[in-house]
């Protein structure tokens, strides 16, 4: 059975020049950067290359690139140096629909004494612009706002709140790690203090991050150790990802005149087959200002997680945010946010496509939804009235 | 993703006795769309005998919920009414050959909805929400359903009753009412026990004892405050 995989806000496949590049790496080139000889020391200017290719995906410089272990550590670095170079300030600004990497370490950071402004959102996910403005003061450390939201898609006005920020001289940092690759990213004339990205959400693998830190900004090491990356983050290099995720900014950057295109096409095509199709959903997010490759659907009177099994069993890979998939027993915090009536968080799925998906893999989505939506709907108590119809996608039809 | 055995994922997929029977003896609702799952029973039974002829169900809920409610419909069929009422939800969990542990909640759910469907079909009343005391809000769970669900699967900590209940999985503020029912459940359960005769330990078996309290009631406090704690030496009774 062939793997139609529409989750990749989750994670992406490994792009194969991605996996061409970072090879070498793991086999013959197993220097050190740091060594002295030729055999390590020739891998630093790989290094360097790389970071060059990622400072130039987002209009940064090479050496306003750090390279992480993943995007929550360059968020939580971000966050943390704020908190160590301004000990005097104890108020962060941050969302309620939040990333857990920011999300659940300003909780933690509530509970060690600090003061922390959740921003509540509207119900599309747009962001309340004027809480965020009556929550700054004096005493604000850092605000940190993600660009683009994991579940619905929404982009958040990063140009608007960097601009505010910057007149205030209060640090900005941007958890971008579901936009970058998939909306163009220009630092050079975005007021944005730090950018955090991960590598395996645009094709590269697993376990490579990326903090941004604007020249000039201050910034206080959260791993203490060797010189590495200048002594900003220590640790030896991860040569292969970090060989890996250069190029996987490389072809992102190649990617920006066709692909999004091609891409939110087949999300618009998938979004308006299954509206049509399944009777009682309802989209989640701002139609109107959401990245290209996501769509968040709710089907309300069935479960997600039975959603997501039953398209599991065609080799539909998907997400949702119903509570029964979170291990806890809470549903999605970014849906409750916007205020999302329960009935339907229950019901949510998350589609999010890539370059690798194609016109076939969305055809066969349309074909399948609507007759998974429907035998829950029979099972379920609620669904039977409603539900009468559920249609037939026109290709079927005889 | 859960890990679910074979058998829970047949029944969810080719779940058994899906439907609403027409003009059913027995109806049992449980469970509301708002908490995440619902289940509706309808059941045939003989007047006579009090047999269970025919059971139906619907259910609103995850790929567990589904499985346990057919398995529940398979389980009770053919039973007495009281042979029906000695099933326990741990009964559906086994039948499917168990479910995860943060899933027992869906078994809980069948064996309420069996329950409920006795009641109705000996016109008992369900008992007005009003007296029931509510512990759980986000999740309406009454300390009753507590009660019985903890002594039946004898379960200790809240986590248990979470996983068992959902009381306690929402905001979370009902935690220290659960732990304090849990102490009155257990307390009085403990009493009639004749004290047991002191004994000599080996050193081996005083630490087994102490790392298991450790482990078991003062580790996660305290790591819940960012501390910790570790057994180094025994001294005698020390």
């Amino acid at each position: 059975m062939k793997t139609i995989y529409l989750d990749n806000n989750a994670t992406t496949a490994i792009a194969p020049e991605v996996y061409e590049a970072m090879t070498p790496y793991l086999t013959q080139l197993y220097g050190n950067p740091s060594s002295m000889h030729t055999f390590g020391g020739q891998i630093h200017k790989k290094i360097e290359d790389s970071r060059s290719m990622v400072a130039s995906l987002i209009g940064a410089q090479p050496e306003e690139i750090i390279f992480t272990s993943c995007g929550t550590e360059s968020d939580n670095s971000a966050i943390m140096s704020a908190l160590q170079l301004y000990p005097q300030k104890r108020h962060i600004i941050t969302t309620r629909v939040e990333h857990p990497a920011v999300l659940s370490l300003c909780k933690y950071l509530s509970r060690k004494g600090y003061r922390i402004t959740f921003l509540p959102v509207d119900s599309l996910g747009r962001l309340d612009m004027d809480f965020f403005y009556k929550s700054i003061d004096n005493d604000t450390a850092i605000v940190s706002i993600m660009y683009a939201n994991n579940e619905t898609g929404v982009i958040f006005p990063i140009r608007e709140i960097g601009e505010t920020l910057r007149e205030r001289k209060i640090l900005f940092h941007t958890d971008a790690v579901q936009a970058i690759g998939k909306i163009p990213i220009n630092l050079r004339e975005l007021p944005v203090d730090m950018l955090a990205l991960s590598g395996h959400k645009l094709h590269a693998p697993k376990g490579i991050g990326v903090l941004y830190i604007r020249k000039g900004v201050r910034f206080s090491p959260y791993i203490i150790g060797g010189h590495q990356e200048h002594g900003r983050r220590a640790g030896t290099e991860n040569v292969a990802s970090i060989i890996a995720i250069g190029k996987a900014c490389e072809l992102a950057s190649k990617s920006f005149q066709g692909e999004t295109l091609y891409i939110a096409n087949l999300r618009d095509k998938l979004e308006r087959a299954l509206i049509e199709r399944c009777p009682n959903p309802r989209i989640n997010g701002d139609v109107g200002n959401r990245l290209p490759n996501t769509t968040n659907l709710s089907f309300e009177y069935v479960e997600g997680e039975a959603i997501l099994l039953r398209l599991n069993e065609h080799g539909i890979c998907a997400s949702s945010g119903s509570a029964c998939t979170s291990g806890s027993l809470e549903p999605s915090h970014v849906l409750k946010a916007m205020g999302v009536p329960f009935t339907a968080i229950h019901g949510s799925i998350r589609f999010s496509l890539s370059r690798y998906n194609t016109e076939e893999d969305i055809n066969t989505v349309i074909e399948i939804m609507p007759m998974v939506i429907k035998t829950l709907r029979e099972l379920s108590p609620y669904g039977r009235k409603k539900d009468e119809k559920c249609s037939t996608p026109y290709y079927l039809e005889s | 993703m859960w890990e679910y055995t074979d058998k829970l994922k047949d029944f969810f997929l080719n779940p058994k006795n899906v439907g609403e029977i027409e003009n059913p003896d027995a109806v049992g609702e449980v469970g509301n769309i708002v908490c995440g799952d619902a289940l509706k029973l309808t059941l045939l039974i003989d007047k006579e005998s009090e047999r269970i002829t025919d059971a139906k169900f619907q259910t609103f809920g995850c790929a567990s919920a589904i499985a346990s409610s057919s398995a529940l419909t398979e389980l009770i069929k053919g039973k007495t009414l009281n042979e029906a009422l000695n099933l326990t939800n741990k009964d559906i969990a086994d039948f499917l050959g168990g479910l995860p542990r943060e899933k027992m909640h869906c078994s809980v759910m069948g064996k309420e909805a069996l329950d409920a469907a006795i009641a109705n079909y000996r016109g008992q009343q369900k008992p007005a929400e009003a007296e029931e005391k509510i512990i759980c809000k986000c999740f309406d769970v009454s300390e009753e359903k507590i009660r019985k669900v903890a002594l039946e699967n004898h379960l200790t900590t809240v986590e248990e009753i979470t996983d068992y209940t959902k009381a306690g999985g929402g905001c979370g503020a009902c935690i220290p009412d659960i732990e304090a029912l849990l102490k009155t459940i257990w307390s009085v359960k403990a009493m009639p026990k004749a004290p047991v005769a002191l004994k000599k330990l080996t050193n081996l078996q005083k630490i087994a004892m102490i790392q298991d309290i450790i482990e078991k009631d003062i580790r996660p406090r305290l790591q819940a405050d960012g501390g910790d704690l570790e057994l180094i030496d025994i001294e005698g009774n020390k």
